[in-house]
């Protein structure tokens, strides 16, 4: 970097306005990408803008916490919005009356097992005790997951990485596997994917069709508040 | 829009503090969302500044995620060393979810 520029660079990180402004763009060039490659599921608009984001800031050798300072204003949004999350719950009201106790079965069901499965699978592999308290809650939406980490002593970063991660494998694995194993009912289809694959899931459950994206999105908003009650409880048994 | 993400925000805020004074297990946030939803109910019908609000802040969700996603980088070295049993246990894991929540939803929708 030439003198100059260096200058320039040590005054802008010194404000937040680098870090959010870096947040914003990053983020539309990554989904003007995504679309570009034809919404698949593993151009993943967030994996996009985390890897261009942290390509920048190692080339330049800016600390995260740098960055952090301004962008956590982007991400002070996540509270808010997992409150917004009850509006879409709320309009997918009728058909959960619809399917009321198989529902809340099914809900229980999977989100202990996810918790279990996942917990039991990385501790044989030899995982460290606080990657799992970070991988417990990888099936619910990253504000969620990211709270429910953060009260049982993970790492909340790194849970929104693995609870990424887990939304694409989700969507990419999801329809194919739950066609082979016979399931033809698209409002079953859509809350499986929802369960395991939150938000991600969701936005592919929805390119299936109406019915399937809507529980999807029952699913998530319901395994949200299952899985931060059933987490801790496991977690403390486990740990 | 103001007066709902006002509204937003007081939820939240009363979440956090039911959850530090009643010692909950859950996030203040999802307090603030089932408190949102309970009221949703009691009224019937969302208005629609909120549902307006609320499509605006879920519609963009996946750029709220980025700033903690970048914190990958201060992972690498733990990841690194424990990249097998992670993926091991998401992939696995993953599709035990979804073929259990399927089964016991089928079975239970059966004859629905």
């Amino acid at each position: 970097m030439s003198g100059e520029f260096r200058e320039l660079w040590v005054y802008l990180s010194a404000s937040p306005l680098l870090g959010l402004t870096l947040t914003l763009l990053a983020y539309q060039a990554a989904h003007a990408l995504y679309l570009k490659l034809g919404s698949h599921p593993l151009a993943n608009p967030v994996a996009l803008a985390v890897a261009l984001i942290v390509a920048l800031l190692t080339l330049t050798g800016t600390p995260y916490g740098v960055y952090f300072d301004g962008a956590q204003f982007v991400h002070f949004l996540l509270g808010p919005a997992t409150v917004a999350l009850a509006v879409p719950l709320h309009a997918q009201l009728p058909r959960l009356k619809q399917l009321f106790g198989p529902s809340m079965l099914a809900l229980l069901a999977g989100s202990v097992v996810s918790v279990l499965s996942v917990w039991w699978i990385a501790q044989a592999l030899g995982a460290e005790p606080r990657t799992l308290l970070s991988l417990a809650p990888k099936s619910v939406t990253t504000p969620i997951a990211m709270g429910i980490s953060e009260k049982i002593g993970g790492l909340p970063s790194l849970t929104a990485i693995l609870v990424i991660l887990t939304g694409i494998v989700g969507a990419v694995i999801g329809p194919a596997l739950l066609k082979a194993t016979g399931t033809r009912d698209p409002a079953v289809t859509g809350f499986a994917i929802g369960m395991s694959a939150h938000g991600i899931g969701t936005a592919r459950a929805f390119q299936l069709g109406e019915t399937a994206g809507a529980f999807s999105a029952l699913a998530m908003g319901l395994n949200g508040v299952v899985t931060a009650i059933v987490v801790p409880l496991i977690a403390r048994w486990l740990s | 829009m103001l007066a709902s993400l006002t509204l937003l925000l007081v939820l939240q805020l009363i979440g956090e503090v039911l959850v530090q004074w009643l010692g909950l297990p859950v996030p203040g946030p999802v307090v603030g969302m089932a408190l949102l939803f309970a009221a949703l109910m009691v009224r019937g019908e969302t208005p629609a500044p909120l549902r307006e609000t609320a499509n605006t802040l879920l519609q963009h969700l996946s750029l709220l995620f980025v700033p903690a996603g970048a914190g990958i980088m201060v992972h690498a070295g733990l990841l690194t060393r424990e990249w097998l049993p992670t993926l091991t246990a998401v992939v696995l894991s993953c599709a035990i979810t979804l073929l259990v929540t399927a089964a016991v939803l089928r079975l239970g929708a059966r004859g629905r």
